[in-house]
């Protein structure tokens, strides 16, 4: 092994250059920085102000009560509620918006999920619908993907949840239609003008790190309830991630082909049309794509204003702490999720040029492509064995498929077994599998696991929230608010420099402004904490993920699942582990962050150049030394990225924490939904929350910036 | 080295400006900053490329060049890579705009053109060849040569033939409807290389074009541009970072070293007669007897040689003429026409041959 | 020959033309066969239209909307939806005439103020008959160990059981779901007793906590209200504190009182009152108890019926009761 390098005799020190070789361009020398020493000198002198100072001057507010400012947003929503009707903002233009998305949306359902009046059934039943998507998924995606959503929507009638799963996709639809119509544009604006991109990015990131439930009363306010209210709140949460990608695609086209482009003479909207989007499409077709999941994650949210789609039985069976019933719903969202995601993808590989080769030739079989008329077929290039089908060929055959389709759109306006998904009793065969014996297995299952393991569970919590949650949540809600902020400020000074402090003064003045200063420091004390666990999971797991290929086999599709399942759905058995507390909310909070974590470390861990390790290997590192030594630290800007993903991932949970005994910020804001006196309070909570995931994003940012230099 | 102390006839053999060039290009600076305009002029202009961007954040990459490419030429334009080259080639379309100076395409001045002027030039006048290929990888083979005509709007049919021509006349015959994903990345060169030919441009220009390739395509290609070179007889700018290509194809070079011209010159004169130490040090590697003339090697004729000894002209190359001088005994006569303008013997051509192996 | 953008294009279009003329000639053969049209209700002669109740997030609130829901559907032939609302929202909705009904409303002087007396957009449509407790509960095991614990008097004797690792050091107090009003803190504090109000989050912590609580015969004791399906299940008992009197909760910061008894009521939009339908009767003569409701809502909630089936089975043993909502 040769460890002992540390011994052996430096290298001599580069030969200076001569005088006439090329010059070398003028570097900034890095600077020498003492991070550790600073930080732990804060660390005491916040120790010594916290023991003498304890408790004084807290800011700590009564569940009920509430400051001027509070008030002053109620009074603003009540002039909206007693007013807006009549107002040409509130009632004209957003009552306008709200009636139209309202008006297509009721269309929409009266055609396919919901009885369109007289007719006890929709427009088009179950088999037609079904028939029209299995042929689009085939269109644009191939077979694979049509079988995927045949199963995927047989399974919406099977679990007796056809009409909300079918409203759950035309919101989704619907949504990712308007983020396209408004975020294509908006990305392209932003890839080709940099003022744009500066102005646009901040506000894209207060929509992500924004709380949906801090919008949800004034979107309510504003749309009334019901589905444009669903469209318009999944719209906020679903937009940004397009725009950054389409963004980022249109950004990444080679240079060398826009300026092969530009050397021909395109002019700016040819070098749109022709090279920019055509080679951006895959990248905004994965912006659409995480688009859609996005939009789906949102569905459980959106129900609590009368949203449309599977949230609603995801809600309704939690309040009757029916873990059958709330995961059999959440378990559609997280099918229809795979489909959409597994449909898209396919469709983008397809449309690369290559790719379709092979899809139609697949339902093919059999068929001699050469015996097709001229017209249809296409010499394929040479060392490509089969002719290729030109697109008049394709379409002919795609509309050589739409028959059935059509037969199929028939009988289901003629026969109710075929507009109505038949239950148990009309088909017996479902019995053992259909939403309601389903929902019965896996609550006997819970029922008995949670009996088994609670006392130690509920222990364990116990005893974590004594030792660890108690202290540091005192330590820092506890300390003066003057000291706290100094606090932050130094921390933020010393990782990243002047920037951060500045904007981290501030959003801790808006903090400070809302009348929340002591809520903040508790919901920032558990946010530090759940991504403190959830960096710890991701690393272990994604170190894993990253090093093997069957790991990551085997923990992905869980980590996928557990990204698209509605947080909603694990309140239920996390309640039933842990009771009610502060610990339960960190536990889903890691529950909900810990997946997109782990995937951005593992890509990193993958993403270390292959030469760099074997060059490790060549050096006879261990794998402990390989990984402490050479991969994490190589992978320290996934390893940035993945924390920063984990802090908003964890913050957005904060207020469904509420839900469990998180309280603070996200209870306030719960409450100030549902409380009329509490508006207010609650949309401050809202901003408190806003604001302190900027200040969080961006220290992180800088200080990221300064370690990847 | 002996082959210092010979002086070539022709000096700075760069003619300062010639009639009808087809490329005129007269003080040009490119400086890279937000007040590079401000520079020029100034002394801060006559600062070195590293005092420059320390005292004002600003990068030179072209400072005050100056040259004209003959009608039917191969100029080729060399230097290590951050020697402003390829900006060079770009400044001369104006894909990266020139900070000050002109550059005129066969009396048309492109500084100065309004947008689209310049976008009429880049489809019908220059076309470029890059080392990265730029191919879109959506469209086949066919569409992608045929992109610049569609792009200046001609007809499907009309360039869908031009474009078959083109396939065929780079060697791609029967690829046409393969995507360039499917090609090795010397046919996807030659895609680039039949887009570029298919706009029928006046001028070709080419950033190293063939440095992403395995040495032997790299070869083959360089015969290819020698082929075409020859079938189209089209002006070429080519811009490369290896000396032997530019030795090979180039009927000039010109050096470039920090953004700025060392030296203009024929191969043999850059091998024979190197501006200074910068251009000495590349050149010493080169195979001299490969690329020096014999007027580089010959010594003047003090009429003892007799008549009846072999008469080689002053532009052969010391390769080709070895065999003859080296077979016969004694000096032979190097003449330029008729008349004898020095003599070589043995001793002359080994000095050259023997110079290389000692290396 | 724009390919790419173009191809996707005209795939994209040639997608919706063709499933827009299939649609198109499947309408065109009409509407016989296996499907016959939805004849409205059998009784009345007026057209119900459609009948938007609001529904709130508790059990006992499903079963008041599904019962006159299910009424109103087959006897009436409305068009019934159930739009799921928290309570301050679907007062908002009935303003702006998103919704038409509230069938089980707690109080809410504040909401009562603006929309009723101020803006006139909503009315009261009078008494569901039920009677709403809020107050302080424990489980039954408790209870039984500690018969004193129900006067409040004895809670800071008890304080020292009730510690968690939440409560700091004091006894805990459990609260509810964020949308429930409480005095808790305030009832604490002048009460001078030594817990801490520690919130849960929903009815299905509280739930939860009281089916651990009395499973592990751990000591609980929680904000909890009545008429609540979970009753059926698990008998919590009521911890007395001061009798309510009128005015003793006037000032929210000097509460020393239990909470007041609540005469749950109905609201209608004033809109829907206005338009004549059936159903506006309906909803206005529905009166029921608070044991009927829990029938209903442990249908639902303990026995995993649907609220349809669940109205349906409490509406057929039921006839007397609604003979009386429903007659003219």
């Amino acid at each position: 092994m040769a460890v002992d390098t540390a011994t052996a005799v430096p290298p001599p020190p580069p030969a200076r250059q001569q005088e006439n070789k090329e010059e070398q361009p003028y570097l900034e020398r890095g600077k020498k920085r003492h991070t550790g020493p600073l930080l732990l000198g804060i660390l005491v002198v916040w120790l010594v102000v916290f023991a003498l100072l304890k408790n004084h001057d807290t800011r700590a507010l009564g569940l009920q009560d509430t400051t001027d400012f509070h008030e002053w947003l109620n009074r603003i929503r009540d002039w909206v509620q007693l007013h807006g009707p009549d107002n040409w903002f509130f009632g004209g233009v957003l009552g306008f918006i709200g009636d139209t998305f309202n008006n297509i949306f009721t269309f929409l359902q009266k055609l396919v999920s919901i009885p369109a009046f007289p007719r006890p059934v929709p427009q088009i039943g179950w088999l037609g619908v079904v028939a029209v998507f299995a042929w689009i998924a085939w269109a644009v995606a191939g077979l694979r993907s049509t079988i995927l959503v045949v199963i995927t929507f047989l399974l919406f009638g099977v679990f007796g949840l056809w009409q909300d799963s079918i409203d759950l996709l035309l919101v989704t639809i619907l949504a990712v239609l308007v983020c396209f119509i408004i975020g294509l544009p908006l990305g392209i604006a932003m890839a080709r003008r940099t003022t744009m991109s500066n102005i646009v990015t901040p506000l894209l990131d207060i929509a992500q790190t924004m709380p949906p439930f801090a919008y949800l009363a004034p979107v309510a306010l504003g749309f009334g309830i019901g589905p444009t209210t669903a469209i318009v709140l999944t719209v906020v949460y679903a937009l940004p991630p397009l725009v950054r990608i389409t963004e980022h695609g249109i950004r990444s086209v080679p240079e060398t082909t826009i300026e092969a482009a530009r050397s021909l003479g395109l002019t700016s909207s040819q070098m749109l049309r022709r090279v920019e989007l055509p080679m951006a499409k895959r990248t905004i077709v994965v912006g659409v794509n995480q688009s859609m999941m996005a939009a789906l994650s949102m569905a459980t949210i959106a129900a609590l204003v009368n949203g449309p789609g599977l949230g609603k039985p995801v809600n309704a069976a939690l309040q009757i702490q029916n873990i059958g019933a709330a995961s059999v719903a959440g378990l559609l969202i997280v099918l229809m999720a795979i489909m959409l995601d597994r449909t898209t993808t396919a469709a983008s590989e397809r449309s690369g040029g290559v790719a379709s080769v092979s899809g139609p030739q697949v339902l093919l079989m059999g068929v001699v492509l050469e015996k097709l008329p001229r017209w249809a077929t296409e010499d394929a290039g040479r060392g490509v064995r089969h002719p290729r089908l030109t697109n008049a060929g394709k379409w002919t055959i795609r509309g050589l498929w739409l028959i059935p389709v059509l037969v199929a759109v028939y009988l289901s306006r003629q026969q109710l077994n075929f507009a109505q998904f038949p239950g148990r009793d009309v088909w017996g065969f479902l019995k053992p599998i259909d939403g309601k014996s389903v929902t019965k297995y896996i609550n006997d299952f819970s029922n008995w696991f949670i009996d088994k393991v609670d006392t130690f569970t509920l222990a364990l919590k116990n005893d974590v929230t004594k030792v660890v949650i108690n202290p540091f949540q005192n330590l820092l809600a506890e300390s003066p608010w003057w000291a706290m902020a100094l606090v932050i400020l130094a921390i933020a000074f010393v990782l990243g420099g002047w920037r951060p402090t500045v904007i981290s003064a501030v959003c801790l003045a808006i903090i400070f402004g809302t009348g929340l200063w002591n809520d903040s420091m508790v919901t920032l004390a558990m946010t530090l904490l759940a991504t403190l666990l959830v960096m710890v999971v991701a690393v272990i797991l994604g170190v894993g993920m990253g090093r093997s290929r069957r790991t990551d086999t085997i923990i992905r599709p869980f980590l996928d699942a557990f990204q698209t399942i509605p947080p909603f759905v694990y309140l239920v058995p996390a309640l039933a582990l842990f009771g009610v507390g502060r610990f339960t909310a960190i536990m889903a909070a890691l529950a909900y962050a810990a997946p997109i974590a782990t995937k951005l470390v593992a890509d990193g861990i993958r993403g270390v150049a292959p030469t760099t390790v074997e060059a490790a290997r060549s050096t006879g590192s261990t794998t402990w030394q390989m990984i402490t030594k050479v991969q994490l630290p190589m992978a320290r800007e996934s390893l940035v990225l993945a924390t920063n993903q984990g802090l908003l991932y964890v913050l957005s949970m904060v207020v469904i924490g509420g839900l469990v005994g998180g309280g603070s910020l996200g209870y306030i804001v719960v409450s100030g939904f549902s409380q009329d006196q509490l508006f207010g309070k609650g949309l401050a909570a809202g901003i408190a929350i806003t604001a302190m995931g900027v200040m969080l994003d961006r220290i992180a940012r800088y200080a990221a910036a300064r370690v990847g230099r | 080295m002996t082959t210092t102390a010979i002086t070539p006839e022709g000096g700075q053999a760069s003619p300062a400006s010639m009639e009808n060039p087809a490329l005129h290009v007269d003080g040009l600076w490119k400086i890279f900053g937000p007040r590079a305009d401000k520079i020029i002029g100034t002394e801060q202009a006559n600062l070195s490329r590293k005092e420059l961007q320390e005292k004002t954040g600003h990068v030179v990459g072209i400072r005050d060049v100056s040259f004209d490419v003959a009608p039917g030429e191969v100029f080729v334009v060399m230097g290590l890579s951050g020697s402003g080259k390829s900006t060079l080639v770009r400044l001369l379309t104006r894909l990266i705009e020139p900070t000050a100076g002109t550059v005129e395409l066969y009396g048309e001045k492109i500084t100065g053109m309004d947008d689209s002027a310049l976008l009429e030039t880049r489809r019908r006048k220059v076309s470029m060849v890059f080392q990265h290929f730029g191919l879109l990888p959506h469209r086949k083979v066919v569409d992608n040569v045929g992109f610049g005509l569609e792009v200046r709007g001609e007809g499907k049919s009309q360039r869908r033939n031009r474009a078959q021509e083109m396939v065929d006349l780079v060697g791609l015959s029967g690829y046409e409807n393969n995507f360039p994903d499917q090609l090795s990345g010397g046919m996807q060169q030659r895609v680039g290389l039949a887009r570029a030919l298919a706009a029928d441009p006046e001028i070709l220009m080419f950033d190293e074009p063939f440095s992403a390739l395995d040495p032997l395509i790299r070869r083959d290609m360089q015969n290819e541009v020698i082929r075409l070179h020859e079938e189209v007889g089209k002006t070429m700018v080519f811009i490369t970072h290896d000396l032997a290509e530019a030795l090979k194809l180039g009927d000039r070079i010109l050096i470039m070293r920090d953004g700025e011209i060392v030296q203009i010159g024929t191969p043999d004169e850059v091998v024979g007669a190197p501006a200074d130490e910068y251009v000495r040090d590349f050149t010493s590697e080169v195979p001299k007897s490969h690329v020096l003339t014999l007027k580089w090697v010959m010594r003047p004729d003090t009429g003892e040689v007799p008549a009846d000894a072999p008469a080689l002209p002053h532009d052969q190359i010391v390769r080709d003429a070895a065999r003859i001088v080296l077979d016969h005994d004694g000096p032979c006569r190097v003449v330029d026409g008729d008349k004898v303008v020095g003599v070589v013997d043995d001793e002359d051509i080994l000095r050259v041959v023997v110079a290389e192996e000692a290396h | 020959m724009a390919r790419g953008l173009t191809r996707g294009r005209t795939r994209l279009v040639a997608i919706v033309a063709s499933v827009g003329l299939g649609l198109a000639a499947v309408a065109g053969c009409g509407s016989g066969g296996g499907i016959k049209d939805a004849s409205g209700g059998s009784s009345s002669g007026k057209d119900c239209g459609d009948l938007r109740i609001a529904v709130n997030p508790w059990t006992g609130y499903v079963a008041n909307a599904h019962v006159i829901g299910y009424l109103a559907k087959t006897k009436l032939g409305c068009n019934v939806t159930y739009p799921d609302v928290k309570e301050e929202v679907g007062w908002a909705g009935m303003a702006s005439g998103s919704i038409d009904t509230i069938v089980e409303n707690w109080g809410h002087p504040d909401l009562v103020k603006k929309y009723i007396d101020e803006q006139k957009s909503v009315v009261d449509a009078g008494p569901t008959g039920g009677k709403g407790i809020i107050g302080w509960y424990v489980p039954p095991w408790m209870a039984q160990k500690y018969p004193d614990i129900t006067d409040w008097k004895n809670l800071n004797k008890y304080a020292g059981l009730f510690k968690t690792s939440e409560s700091g050091g004091k006894g805990q107090l459990l609260d509810g779901d964020p949308s429930y009003v409480t005095n808790d803190e305030a009832l604490v504090k002048n009460l001078k007793l030594n817990y801490k109000v520690v919130v849960g989050g929903s009815e299905a912590g509280l739930i939860q906590s009281f089916k651990s609580a009395e499973k592990n015969k751990t000591p609980l004791l929680a904000y909890f209200y009545e008429p609540q399906w979970f009753f059926s299940e698990m008998k919590l008992v009521h911890v007395n504190l001061p009798t309510y009197k009128d005015g003793c909760d006037a000032d929210a910061a000097k509460v020393n009182c239990d909470y007041p008894p609540y005469e749950l009521n109905k609201l209608i939009a004033k809109k829907f009152d206005d338009s004549g339908s059936p159903a506006v009767d309906l909803v206005k003569k529905f009166s029921w108890s608070n044991d009927d409701q829990n029938v209903v809502a442990k249908y639902i909630a303990a026995d995993g019926m649907s609220p349809d089936d669940a109205a349906k089975k409490w509406v057929d043993a039921n006839p007397d009761k609604v003979k009386a909502w429903l007659g003219s």
